[in-house]
């Protein structure tokens, strides 16, 4: 268990139990502030991949912009307590089945996709070389299967360099 | 202990130096207070704080220890797990955002490491500001509604009304900036303004970004400072926390040290607000002068050591006893200070950027008093309009001219 693999797991962990959160909390506000949490850990992800940039926008775009509006939207509304129907808890009989299908169907893809993992050139700069490197090689998979299918062409210092041929 | 110590030296290093500048931040924000209280009373013709020491010099002291020792209610019905978030949200997400700035060009060397002024050099360090300032909004906005009152449901409605609109002017401004500099990191915008095109070719003051070439940030400067007021809340944008109509705003229900740290958290953004605008706009520690004029170094030096003697004859004179030891003792630390400066090539070397920068901060600082007592509240209507009508637009066009011409200019 290495640094990087350890902030990882806590950050995945914080984006998990953020998700959870929001769909379990009874009050809009409390819903809002998990997917804040949510934002946010996924923003740690992107900084673990390399990726300072996407991590900046998303906590300026979403963190910052979208949620406030949601925030404000509910704060202006006043919105309450949620209220259970009947119907609302028929939902979570269905939904969770579902749920968990949608989860392993996406995971099984992912597992038999078999995308290779490309190393990308980490520009020396003066601050956090080390964790940065160290924390490439290994999470690049995940950014390129579910952001962009060439990520390499759309963010980060590879915008610069030509492909080769 | 030492092999510890040299594998984590590093990590050491960081903490050490979170811990000054947690220190240094927030005995200015003390006395950042005190400040603001003597120019707002001397503005207005009275005296100011003078009672808690010699000229009130202890009085951040009294209030830090007041704000420890009041009593903490908390109001039926509020939203508990909020209501104490938000004061805490508010409070961490100020401080973090000085760890970006870079405070001296030059490294110190120590033990073989070279140890920068400022905590994290980052290369997005300018996103990563406006990322942690766009987050800071959620800790007045929670306040006012976790509260379960009226006035600060109104205080944190408004102020995310207002941050919503000003952010966008913010930072759209300083993308004229980013444009000239080519770079995120504020070490590196100071830089580019250290070798930019000065206006005539003349060096010193001309190099920096509001004079500098091909288009002076003029505009820029004045849209960010104003939104940058606006985003922290002060006079005369204080509409989320205005004493006439929403008796405190957004903190109306927030006692003792709760309410200090929203106190801290709206200073210590004052001081980033000052730090961003001296290096984005004003050439960071770069001297007005030109470099050929060797003499200015001095300066420091001719600036502290008569302060030092004047604050030595005015202790000698002073009426309390205290004041009679405190104040001839204060001076003559000044005085040392300046005389170091003076003795010392070397040093004084070292201290020329810092001294520049914190010169520039100050003088930001005094502008937030300044304005604090001159200028009148903003109706909301007009804070709106302000914003959306005049702000945006100004820096929209400020971006597009600033382009224009730095492609004019290349080709």
């Amino acid at each position: 268990m290495n640094a990087p693999l350890i902030i990882f797991f806590v950050l995945a962990a914080m984006a998990v139990v953020g998700a959870l959160s929001l769909i379990l909390q009874r009050h809009p506000i409390h819903s809002a502030l998990s997917l804040i949490v949510v934002m946010v850990a996924l923003a740690g992800l992107y900084l673990l991949m390399g990726a300072e940039f996407v991590a900046a926008v998303q906590i300026i775009v979403y963190g910052g912009a979208i949620m406030v509006l949601f925030v404000f939207v509910i704060m202006l509304l006043n919105a309450g307590v949620e209220e259970r129907t009947n119907l609302s808890k028929l939902a979570g009989f269905a939904g969770i089945p579902l749920a968990v299908a949608l989860t392993g169907f996406l995971a099984a893809a992912v597992a038999r996709s078999r995308l290779r993992t490309g190393r990308i050139a980490v520009r020396r700069h003066r601050s956090h070389q080390s964790a940065r490197q160290s924390a490439l090689p290994g999470f690049r998979l995940p950014f390129r299967t579910h952001f962009l299918p060439d990520s390499r062409r759309y963010f980060g210092r590879d915008c610069t360099r030509r492909p080769p041929g | 202990v030492n092999d510890f110590v040299a594998q984590h030296a590093e990590i050491l290093i960081s903490l050490v130096k979170i811990a000054i500048l947690l220190f240094v931040v927030l005995t200015v924000n003390a006395y950042l207070t005190w400040f603001e209280r003597k120019v707002v009373a001397h503005i207005q013709s009275r005296w100011g704080p003078h009672r808690v020491g010699p000229h009130g010099l202890l009085q951040p002291l009294a209030d830090g220890l007041k704000f420890l020792f009041k009593e903490d209610p908390t109001p039926a019905g509020v939203d508990r797990f909020v209501y104490y978030l938000a004061p805490l949200l508010a409070l961490a997400l100020a401080l973090t955002s000085i760890a970006v700035i870079p405070f001296g060009p030059n490294p110190i060397h120590f033990k073989g490491h070279d140890i920068y002024l400022g905590i994290a050099d980052l290369n997005i360090g300018i996103l990563a500001l406006f990322a942690i300032t766009a987050l800071g909004v959620y800790g007045i906005a929670l306040a006012g509604w976790s509260s379960n009152s009226k006035y600060p449901l109104l205080g944190g409605l408004r102020s995310s009304a207002q941050m919503i609109s000003y952010e966008l002017a913010l930072t759209m401004s300083v993308v004229g900036v980013l444009l000239m500099a080519g770079k995120f990191s504020l070490r590196d915008i100071i830089d580019a303004q250290a070798s930019a095109h000065g206006l005539f070719g003349w060096g010193g003051i001309f190099h920096w970004n509001i004079l500098a070439g091909p288009f002076p940030q003029i505009l820029g400067f004045l849209c960010f400072f104003v939104a940058a007021v606006a985003e922290t809340n002060r006079v005369p944008f204080d509409l989320p926390e205005a004493e006439s109509e929403l008796v405190a705003g957004f903190h109306t229900e927030y006692a003792s040290f709760k309410f200090a740290m929203f106190f801290i958290a709206e200073y210590t953004s004052m001081i980033t607000v000052s730090c961003l605008c001296s290096i984005l706009f004003f050439g960071g520690w770069l001297s007005p002068f030109p470099a050929s004029w060797t003499f200015t170094t001095y300066l420091p030096s001719v600036l502290l050591i008569p302060f030092g003697l004047w604050v030595i004859w005015d202790g000698m004179r002073y009426e309390t006893i205290f004041g009679k030891l405190i104040l001839p003792g204060a001076g003559a630390v000044i005085t040392a200070l300046g005389a170091v400066f003076l003795i010392f090539p070397a040093v004084n070397e070292f201290i020329q950027g810092p001294f520049w920068l914190l010169s520039k901060i100050f003088v930001f600082l005094f502008v937030y008093v300044w304005m604090r007592g001159t200028l009148p509240r903003f109706r909301y209507d007009q804070l709106m309009s302000f914003g959306w009508k005049l702000l945006l637009p100004v820096s929209l066009a400020n971006v597009v001219i600033t382009a224009s011409a730095l492609l004019w200019s290349s080709r």
